[in-house]
């Protein structure tokens, strides 16, 4: 069975990984770069667990091979936080009660990131549908909404 | 044995040919065992049920062209094989020009879902409920096709031959799928009924697009595609007649809809029973159509 070594940049630090040709992005990040904040819900595209940003697009890791990612920069939740600070959505799904069992929470954060690089004021309608595909069994999804929105409250305030 | 609930994927080859003609040189080699994909969402949940066994995995997305999308004023909107559903939604060329295109590609599954997902590899796939496969059909969509005896144009009207069934033939990638310009001043609506907003399939899926047409008794045509209710996209035709020979009324906007759902020859599954399916075709061919005229008389 062939490998590939693949060099790509997550959370900023350049990796180089020899994987299989069948291994999915997210199997590649839990078990080849040990960053398990990223999770395996489902692995056939459908809870949002696995949800990365992969060049800047979310994406579910679980429906994309490691070998796809020759090249490509990742960002997961690992990566949402800079120097000690946490970032917006973090410090307002704590807030706001976002995380109960916290399964989701990795993908909600990285959904809800993409969300506000497309769309940094969105309407709740426009939070709801963009996580459409992170499903929660915990929160009822009330309080994730309020949690992006404090976000965006909170990022305005600091940009003061 | 232990229960894993999220196995992962079978081994198989990943290949990235260097050229279309490498790659259809090695998928007609190949027939049977590989096959290309693009952003895979059908085809790795296929191979992790295992369903397909392919030996080798193809990734063409990559090759010149594939992910270009361009409009032209003259001949239309071109996407290539490899652009997402979530750049043909955001294109202002696709919003512009082709709404229905970009409704129906938003209704497919998730946001991060669509950033993979294409509308060729939804038409390739060819499943009855694709969510695009109506539209793409009703706004006279033509594939373009890379093949070994070189390349063609399929008209989606007459691709689709049964579930996973088209015309195409080992060696055959997609490279595009093209648009001509729409009828001056239609207007479609794509009607999604599925248990929930979250990347479930089409219980029934109704396309219609509408437009005014001096050749028709009525002054109109209507065209109507149904999802996941027949082998492939079933196009509405009876139905269609009835919109072009009789002035527009509720009364024939009913008989089209009963002559839709007469079409219909759904099957019952887990996500509703035949009997359901066709009366959700009635109801929803309804909704739809009178949304459009709705909106066709301003
Ligand atoms: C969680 C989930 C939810 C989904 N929800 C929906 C939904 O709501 N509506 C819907 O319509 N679909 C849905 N799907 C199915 C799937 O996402 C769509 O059919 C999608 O458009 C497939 O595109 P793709 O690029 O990922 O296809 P791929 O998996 O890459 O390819 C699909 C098929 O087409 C062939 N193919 C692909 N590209 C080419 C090419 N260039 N030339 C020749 N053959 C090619 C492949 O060999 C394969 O047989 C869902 C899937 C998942 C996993
Ligand atoms: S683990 Fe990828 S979507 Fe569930
Ligand atoms: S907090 Fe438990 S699944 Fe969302």
């Amino acid at each position: 069975m062939a490998h590939h070594t693949i060099t790509l940049t997550v959370n900023g630090e350049t990796e180089v990984v020899t994987v299989p040709a069948h291994m999915t992005l997210l199997e590649m990040i839990r078990e080849e770069l040990a960053l398990t904040g990223t999770k395996n819900g489902c692995a056939s595209g459908e809870c949002g667990a696995c949800t990365v940003l992969f060049n800047g697009e979310p994406v579910n890791s679980c429906m994309v091979l490691a070998v796809e990612a020759d090249g490509a920069t990742v960002t997961t939740v690992e990566g949402l936080a800079h120097d000690h600070q946490l970032d917006p959505l973090q410090e307002a799904f704590v807030e706001s009660g976002a995380v109960q069992c916290g399964f989701c929470t990795p993908g909600m954060l990285i959904s809800s990131k993409a969300l506000l690089l497309r769309a940094p004021n969105p309407s709740d309608d426009e939070i709801r549908e963009a996580l459409v595909g992170n499903l929660c069994r915990c929160t009822g999804y009330v309080r994730i909404v309020d949690g992006v929105k404090k976000a965006v409250k909170i990022a305005a305030q600091s940009e003061e | 044995m232990a229960l894993n609930p999220t196995p992962g994927l079978p081994p198989f080859e990943y290949i990235k040919p260097a050229s279309l003609a490498e790659a259809s040189a090695f998928l007609a080699e190949h027939a049977g065992e590989a096959r290309p994909f693009m952003g895979g969402t059908d085809t790795f949940v296929r191979m992790r049920d295992k369903a397909w066994h392919d030996k080798f995995v193809v990734d063409v997305k990559n090759l010149e062209g594939m992910r270009n999308i361009t409009f032209d004023p003259q001949n239309g909107l071109t996407i290539g094989a490899a652009v997402n559903m979530n750049q043909v939604a955001a294109s202002p060329f696709a919003q512009e020009h082709y709404p229905l295109l970009v409704e129906a590609a938003r209704s497919v599954a998730s946001y991060q879902l669509r950033s993979r997902a294409t509308i060729v590899g939804n038409i390739c796939n060819a499943s009855p409920a694709g969510d695009t496969l109506g539209a793409s059909i009703l706004l006279g969509g033509v594939l373009h096709v890379y093949g070994v005896d070189g390349e063609r144009d399929e008209p989606l009207s007459e691709f689709f031959h049964g579930p996973g069934k088209t015309n195409l033939k080992p060696g055959d990638i997609a490279t595009a799928v093209h648009f001509p310009l729409p009828p001056a001043d239609a207007v479609g609506r794509y009607i999604k009924l599925n248990r929930n907003n979250d990347g479930d399939l089409a219980i029934v899926g109704v396309t219609v697009l509408g437009y005014p047409d001096s050749a028709t008794a009525s002054g109109f045509r209507f065209k109507i595609a149904l999802a996941s209710v027949a082998p492939v996209p079933l196009i509405a035709t009876a139905a269609e007649d009835i919109l072009a020979n009789s002035p527009i009324t509720d009364d024939t906007i009913t008989a089209a809809a009963q002559a839709a759902m007469d079409a219909s020859t759904p099957i019952s599954d887990t996500r509703g029973s035949a009997e359901y399916r066709k009366l959700m075709v009635r109801n929803l061919v309804k909704r739809a159509v009178s949304d459009v005229w709705g909106k066709l008389q301003g």
